[in-house]
């Protein structure tokens, strides 16, 4: 616009017209531009997953889903990663889920504010970047190392759970603190304690943030694969509903990844493409299972 | 009598002030309902402040852990062998990492080439460009591919990528730096075109009004006003999606190649830090030198990653003040 101002006095009549016109062209182009190459970027992360379950799905059984794994021969199914994926989702859970929440509560509503607090905060946010290799180091530096109990279940749902606790505390405490404030005042008024206020008023209107939140932790959970070989191990006890916390964990995720480039049996592809259209689906199962009843709610609501 | 009542009197004294006064006199017995409510209380309070203390605590000692094993190496290795030899063979007591640090450094580089120019394209479209619809589409849509593990997209690089990177190039080297930053393109291009997106759509309106008020037309409004402006929630989004490709270790492992060699050519197999670790941890003793110098590596990207954070602060404080 600067240019067609200044320009304008020695230049011909029609200057400012071609400078418009130019300016609409590179505007229409841009558009075109910035459709074209979102359409295809989009498209094409969407057909490659679409490639994962299309090449695994239609080839499932349940015969591959249950069956135990083989080391030499063709034919071997999931069925103990698969297990150990759920076995150790919950029991990770089960730490990362009550000790993120009240982290998260803590800094959303007790926390004064002051620089300790907010070092807490950096310490949080720290550890929510941390790598999850480096999760798996500290697995094997405190399980296997200093507890002596070698690879198991139990170390890797910790090492997992130790990941998830920083994200499950962010989550929380931005659900919280999302809360209008009149909601809050309002149950003090009605005379509520503190603790009723939190569990009555702020966690259920906060919901639909902190299952979204359980939701990202667990599908980190069943996909993650760095923490599980270096804390649990890249083999199963080879028995179905193994429910021996210190038996060797590796969960389908790591299956995937031991059958595509270590193992030696021969129908490695096929196990490999049902096994991710598998992994896919299931994280795929979470989202809608979980997220949709909230979207209809949150729709609802408005 | 006497030693209960003045174990109650500090609970109610604290209770009462907290709750600014709402609890009225009980009746007086020990368990009574008002009791109840204020022990309930303090003990949540309690619990409350125990996890945030353990979530610091986790934080301490994996920085302890790390430190203590890695810092071990320099017993055997002098830290400019470490840091600049170019020679890993644990098999002859030599242990040069700069292979993998520079591995590291220049994937991430390569990836963020890639990657950011994509994804602000995108998150411009998703904020200004995008009819209402289709944006209601997408945004879930890039939320959900944040969540597929990264072992999916190592295996896809691994079956799909490289094999035609080979028919590419038409020769017999897929794998190495450019298949594992594209891979990672894929992975880190969800997270900051999302941050990016709500960056911009958090830019206020008056901004894009006046700018078209000026006669702007959209591509002007966008370059020179409202991307500016969400500058620092873009630089946030970059430094995220860096973390994460700095740290990623499945989908990187599945098609760099994993040999241990200067990744100064696009297809050559190479290895960065985290894939190096993988790797060999599980293979060697540990208490041996060849353990102690991947805690190092280990530690290196813990340092790394927490840098990440201070910058993300600085960011973020600098678009608070905005």
């Amino acid at each position: 616009m600067n240019m067609a101002t200044t320009n304008a006095p020695n230049a011909p009549k029609n200057a400012f017209r071609s400078e418009k016109n130019l300016n609409h062209v590179k505007n229409r182009f841009f558009t075109v531009f910035v459709w074209g190459i979102s359409a295809i970027i989009v498209l094409f992360i969407l057909a490659l997953l679409f490639l994962i379950l299309e090449k695994g799905l239609p080839s499932l059984s349940w015969g591959f889903i249950m069956g135990l794994p083989s080391e030499m021969e063709e034919g071997g199914g999931i069925g103990p990663a698969l297990f150990n994926s759920f076995y150790m989702l919950v029991i990770s859970l089960l730490i990362s889920i009550p000790l993120g929440m009240a982290a998260g509560i803590y800094l959303a509503e007790f926390a004064p504010n002051n620089k300790l607090i907010g070092f807490v905060r950096v310490c949080v946010e720290g550890l929510a970047s941390v790598p999850s290799i480096i999760f798996g180091l500290f697995g094997i530096a405190l399980f296997v190392e200093m507890l002596g109990i070698g690879l198991t279940i139990i170390g890797g749902a910790v090492s997992l759970a130790f990941l998830n606790l920083p994200v499950m505390t962010r989550v929380t405490e931005e659900a919280i603190r999302a809360v209008p404030k009149e909601l809050k005042q309002a149950s003090f008024a009605l005379g509520a304690t503190h603790l009723q206020t939190i569990r009555r008023a702020l966690i259920p209107t906060a919901i639909s943030g902190i299952v979204t939140g359980i939701c990202l932790v667990a599908g980190r959970a069943f996909g993650e694969s760095a923490v599980i070989i270096l804390t649990a191990g890249v083999s199963t006890s080879g028995e179905m509903w193994d429910f021996n916390l210190f038996s060797p964990g590796a969960t389908l995720a790591v299956h995937l990844w031991y059958v595509q480039s270590e193992a030696i049996v021969p129908d490695a592809v096929s196990i490999s493409d049902k096994a991710a259209a598998v992994l896919v689906f299931v994280i795929l199962m979470f989202n809608i299972v979980f997220r949709i009843p909230l979207w209809i709610k949150d729709r609802k609501n408005r | 009598m006497q030693l209960e009542s003045s174990a109650q009197r500090p609970i109610i004294g604290t209770g009462a002030s907290e709750l600014g006064g709402s609890i009225k006199a009980g009746s007086g017995k020990k368990f009574d309902r008002k009791n109840r409510l204020l022990i309930y209380n303090r003990f949540f309070k309690i619990a409350c402040i125990a996890s945030a203390v353990f979530v610091c605590l986790v934080l301490f000692s994996i920085l302890f852990f790390m430190f203590r094993t890695g810092v071990l190496t320099f017993q055997d290795v002098s830290p400019m062998t470490f840091f600049f030899s170019t020679d890993w063979s644990p098999e002859n007591e030599s242990y040069g990492a700069f292979v993998f640090i520079f591995g590291t450094f220049a994937l991430t580089l390569l990836t963020l080439v890639i990657s950011v120019p994509l994804s602000v394209i995108i998150a411009v479209f998703l904020a200004e460009v995008a009819p209402k619809w289709l944006r209601n589409i997408l945004r879930p849509v890039l939320d959900l591919l944040v969540g597929i593990p990264s072992v999916v997209y190592g295996f896809l690089g691994l079956t799909i990528l490289i094999p035609l990177l080979r028919d590419l190039t038409g020769t017999n080297m897929g794998d190495g730096i450019l298949a594992a930053a594209i891979v990672l393109t894929i992975m880190v291009l969800p997270t900051i075109s999302r941050i990016s997106d709500d960056a911009i759509s958090v830019v206020p309106r008056k901004y894009r009004d006046a700018s078209y008020a000026l006669g702007a037309t959209r591509f002007q409004t966008i370059f020179k006003v409202i991307v500016p402006a969400a500058r620092s929630g873009i630089m946030y989004a970059v430094i995220l999606g860096m973390a994460r490709a700095i740290g990623e270790t499945m989908a990187v492992v599945m098609v760099i190649g994993n040999t241990p060699q200067l990744a100064d050519a696009l297809f050559k197999p190479t290895s960065v830090l985290t894939s190096n670790i993988v790797m060999q941890i599980a293979n060697v003793p540990f208490d041996s030198t060849w353990n102690n110098a991947l805690y190092m590596m280990g530690f290196l990207l813990l340092i790394i990653s927490l840098l990440m954070i201070v910058l993300v602060r600085m960011f973020q404080r600098k678009g608070a003040q905005q």
